[in-house]
């Protein structure tokens, strides 16, 4: 019957009132992201604290939102940054054109760039948005939380129960 | 024009203190709104289980005074091609017609401050409910002239829709309220109230004409389910769609305004007023007022919004023949009985 069915929605909507909201009040909850997560670029270093980068601009070339920029320059002995041959002189990404697709990552031959967890990225400047070297080599100052990487380690949750 | 002279009656106070109620009044209203609208957001956000404005003030109560800051301090642009005029003054014959009804709602009992005698409303007007009626229909032009002067198509449709829509449950809201009429043998506000305080609350005897007073104030406040006019997905927002800043903000005070004037009418007519045991008169209408709000915004979350077709068959085929029916039976009981 329409309107008893209509009334029932009343009682309905009056319930939810005391119940809980599920909302998550994100600034204080941070909601863990899933481990491959693509957020915020990384430069990566070997242990000995060499840059992975060697300036090859195969990232630059695989960005296709061309927000990458790589000025090469050589090695020498007395100024060593990098393994190999040459090393990046400037490494900069513009962030507000960055589309976070991770081809970057999949272009380099030496795990030299990958893409970290970190999604705060708002800036009150556009300038800021250019991530030169030094703040993509350093640690993120803003921590995000993680989902544990041993259940979610896989765009397909089922597989890793399965397999 | 002695009909509606300010005070006029058996009160016999100064015109000043009657000014000086109209401000108070003018102003708990304003205040009454902007609460409201935090209200209806917190309320419709428990509803569907979220927190609803929570981050300006504690609980998000100064929410409503960062959005008027907010609208105040935007820019006042208008389209190139509105009617400059017409643009302008839609707004605030609206705003002005919202507040001017609240003027013949009885509020208090009256009492006596310092020798003074100060009657618990701010006019008591023979035809107040006439009156209401009459400037509500003249607050429709507001809509109307901003819908059209925005030169805009869904502010065109948006008060097209308003147009018929108010037309149309302006019938079934009249006839509804005539049972009350009938049984208190008057329309002024005040003897109506007092009547209810000698007698029962006529929702008990006019329980029909209550039902029916609700729902096609639904409509005629334009809220939801009766939310056509807008209709966000269809119309971007009706009428007040080229409106931005502070003229939108004095048409969304005036729609929130008609709701607050409409729920002191349904308390008036139909709830007793500001008659109750133990408080005084002025809480007993705030509480039973905030009841009602309660229950319109209750029904905006509840139901969602009916069709165009549906609208004009509920109001011409199903509320205008109750109402008629109601003032009609109300009619033959009070002569016969």
């Amino acid at each position: 019957m329409q309107p008893f069915g209509t009334l029932k929605g009343f009682g309905v909507t009056f319930k939810h009132i005391f119940k809980q909201p599920i909302t998550q009040q994100y600034p204080e909850y941070k909601r863990p992201v899933y481990p491959r997560f693509r957020g915020r670029h990384r430069l990566n270093r070997h242990a000995n604290g060499l840059e992975k980068c060697v300036g090859c601009s195969l990232c630059a070339a695989a960005c296709p939102s061309d927000c990458i920029r790589v000025v090469a320059a050589e090695n020498t002995p007395e100024h060593r940054v990098s393994a190999g041959e040459r090393y990046a002189r400037i490494y900069e990404i513009n962030l507000s054109r960055c589309i976070f697709c991770g081809y970057c990552e999949l272009a380099c031959p030496f795990d030299a760039i990958t893409l970290g967890n970190e999604f705060e990225l708002s800036e009150y400047s556009r300038d800021d948005l250019i991530y030169t070297k030094d703040m993509l080599l350093a640690e993120p100052i803003k921590r995000i939380p993680v989902q544990d990487a041993d259940l979610y380690d896989t765009p397909i949750p089922a597989y890793k129960s399965s397999s | 024009m002695s009909w509606l002279v300010v005070g006029s009656g058996s009160s016999g106070e100064p015109w000043w203190i009657s000014l000086i109620k109209a401000v108070i009044v003018i102003n708990l209203v304003l205040f009454g709104f902007a609460y409201l609208t935090l209200i209806e957001r917190k309320v419709m956000g428990r509803m569907q289980l979220r927190y609803g404005p929570n981050r300006v003030g504690p609980f998000g109560t100064l929410q409503p005074i960062a959005d008027l800051v907010k609208l105040i301090r935007k820019e006042s642009f208008f389209p190139a091609a509105a009617i400059d005029v017409l643009y302008i003054l839609g707004p605030f014959l609206a705003a002005f017609t919202a507040m001017t009804t609240f003027s013949v709602i009885p509020w208090g009992p009256g009492w006596t401050i310092g020798g003074y005698e100060v009657t618990g409303y701010v006019a008591d007007v023979p035809i107040a409910l006439l009156l209401i009626f009459a400037i509500g229909s003249l607050g429709i032009y507001g809509f109307i002239i901003g819908g059209w002067a925005s030169d805009s198509k869904f502010a065109l449709l948006g008060s097209m829709r308003t147009c018929a829509q108010l037309v149309s449950y302006e019938v079934s809201l009249a006839l509804s309220v005539l049972g009350v009429v009938i049984m208190a043998k008057s329309l002024s506000l005040v003897d109506i109230v007092a009547e209810q305080g000698a007698d029962i609350w006529y929702v008990i005897p006019q329980i029909v004409g209550f039902a029916i007073f609700i729902l096609a104030g639904t409509a005629e406040t334009a809220r939801a389910p009766f939310d056509l006019p807008e209709a966000e997905q269809e119309l971007v927002a009706g009428y007040h769609t080229e409106y931005g800043g502070m003229r939108f903000g004095l048409y969304s005070m005036s729609e929130y305004i008609n709701l607050i004037t409409l729920s002191g009418l349904a308390v008036t007519l139909f709830l007793g007023g500001w008659h109750g045991p133990w408080l005084p008169g002025p809480v007993w209408f705030v509480i039973k007022l905030a009841v009602i709000l309660f229950v319109f915004i209750w029904m905006r979350t509840t139901l969602p919004r009916l069709r165009y077709d549906q609208l004009m068959r509920f109001g011409w085929k199903v509320l205008l023949p109750l109402a008629t029916v109601n003032a009609v039976l109300t009619a033959i009981l009070v002569v016969w009985i």
